[in-house]
């Protein structure tokens, strides 16, 4: 009985990290119907620039991270402004192969900058502090933490969406671009602020996995299928569903390493999968799509 | 005396290869309410399309409030002090009663009457259904958000497609009650309608499309039957 609490706990735990990689990309499909298939590499590419600050210029870790938020936010104004928008359109090929692309380059980039060698996010003594919260049973801090940092992001990415003006016209472009102009939208400014936001939101999600586990310039992919398979269970377009999702995979990852470490990534797909079948539009889907 | 609020000349309008548009010369009066009628296809929503934006035109073409504005992308186009009311209502399904009414304002700040209150005051019913989805109201009150949404910028000039398409005729009475109260403050209003006789009812000046040309205008008292007749079907 304490195995399978662990379990579930650990894997809740884990899933705000997969939560942090999928809210940009639930937000950006969710305002502008784009696939960025380029996400996890920009997480990783905000993994760098915290520890390019860290390690080169000598910043403190957090302070380095408040930093690059703010960057990746223009990076990704600037993303949609100068290339995502020339592409956007009916077809849904063209922003994939850009975004492709983009991938591609981010990472060769990474590479020429980097190396090759695997780097980690140093956090201090709280990356092995852990709190006992029952007999048998202890929660890492940073995982809590983490966990804590993917709620937080969704509140206030829930409280941008609907409470403010700027989130009823992210709502209103959703639903009709065109009839979103006559309200006197600009769709190309409204796109860029979404796509901002989201890569703000990559850089927390660059902080806690850069400070969780080890990461080079290639491991961004793999980051963008968990990030999708998050997106996909919680529901396309619902910001806590993608919380959700981030839980599901994350339970059934540290369940299938429980059984069996070579399952741990074997056992996040087939739960994928099974929500695929049995809810294709995810647990939470929206009510509009 | 004093200058037209929209001046439109020679406007010429297309969807890729084919002409919809063909040389259309009208006027808008500051504060007149004019009625475009024609036929399913004769280029009444295509010509708002231009106005708005939404199609490309040329620059001198289209003259608002002696600027010309002709081609300019449709929120620059609305900023400038045009609404519109598109034909189907086209509420936005994700956004709520009140918050469909206020998305009309986004980033304009045009003094005038319209308010949410004075909105609520013209249409009741909408403060009772305010936190509803737009979506999930009758086509009358549909027709009265779209209406709202479009006037809490306080235009100078609103444009209303198809307004009473696909009501009851209770109902578009309901709506078309509302426009005195809109054209008091000074709006000028042009109405898109296939329905002649409302369009007459309201209309201070009337014109008629046919197969993308303009071929009859005036006053309503000035109009005979026959005259409408044949610009309407083509004689």
């Amino acid at each position: 009985m304490t195995l399978v609490f662990d379990i579930l706990v650990q894997g809740a735990l884990l899933g705000g990290l997969y939560a942090l990689f999928a809210a940009g990309l639930s937000l950006i499909f969710g305002v502008m119907r784009l696939v960025n298939l380029a996400h996890g590499d920009l997480i990783v590419l905000a993994a760098f620039l915290i520890l390019a600050l860290t390690d080169l210029a000598g910043f403190d870790l957090w302070f380095a991270a408040l930093l690059v938020l703010p960057a990746m936010f223009a990076i990704g104004y600037l993303l949609q402004i100068g290339l995502l928008d020339r592409v956007l359109g009916k077809d849904i090929l063209p922003p994939l192969l850009m975004t492709f692309g983009l991938s591609i380059i981010i990472q060769n980039a990474l590479l020429e900058g980097f190396s090759a060698d695997s780097r980690r996010l140093s956090a201090g003594a709280i990356e092995t502090a852990s709190i006992p919260i029952a007999p048998g049973i202890a929660v890492g801090v940073m995982p809590l933490v983490t966990f804590l940092a993917a709620v937080l992001v969704i509140v206030a990415l829930n409280q941008v969406f609907y409470r403010t003006a700027v989130g009823r016209a992210f709502r209103a472009v959703s639903d009709d671009p065109t009839t979103a102009q006559l309200m006197g939208i600009d769709n190309r400014k409204l796109f860029a602020l979404a796509m901002g936001l989201a890569l703000a939101v990559s850089a927390i999600a660059a902080l806690f996995l850069g400070i969780r586990a080890n990461f080079d310039p290639t491991i961004g992919p793999a980051r963008l299928i968990f990030a999708f398979e998050a997106v996909i269970i919680g529901g396309l377009g619902s910001l806590w569903g993608t919380l959700a999702g981030g839980v599901v995979l994350g339970v059934a990852q540290t369940l299938g390493a429980a059984i069996n470490p070579e399952w741990q990534i074997l056992a996040g797909h087939v739960a994928f999968l099974v929500v695929l079948v049995v809810r294709p539009r995810g647990l939470f889907p929206r009510a509009v799509d | 005396m004093t200058a037209p609020l929209l001046s439109v000349s020679g406007l010429e309008a297309r969807y890729g290869d084919f002409q919809a548009l063909f040389g259309i010369d009208l006027e808008v009066m500051p504060g007149e309410t004019v009625a475009i009628i024609g036929a399913n296809g004769a280029g009444k929503s295509t010509f708002l399309k231009a106005v708005t934006g939404l199609l490309p035109a040329r620059r001198e073409a289209i003259r608002f409030a002696g600027e010309a504005i002709g081609g300019l992308a449709a929120p620059e186009v609305m900023r400038r002090g045009i609404a519109m009311v598109p034909e189907g209502r086209k509420l936005f399904p994700s956004l709520t009663v009140e918050e469909n009414l206020l998305i009309g304002g986004w980033g304009r700040t045009g003094s005038g009457r319209w308010s949410l209150d004075s909105l609520y005051g013209l249409f009741p019913v909408l403060k009772e259904r305010r936190r509803s989805p737009g979506t999930a109201l009758s086509g009358g009150q549909q027709q009265m958000v779209a209406i709202g949404r479009a006037l809490i910028s306080n235009p100078k000039l609103l444009l209303c497609d198809e307004i009473s398409l696909g009501l009851a005729p209770v109902v578009i009475r309901d709506i078309y009650a509302a426009l005195p109260a809109i054209k008091a403050e000074g709006t000028a209003i042009v109405v898109v309608e296939q329905d002649i006789v409302k369009a007459m009812e309201v209309a201070d000046r009337v014109y008629c499309f046919q197969e993308g040309r303009m071929t009859l205008a005036g006053r309503p008292s000035e109009l005979t039957r026959e005259a409408i007749h044949d610009a309407y079907f083509g004689s």
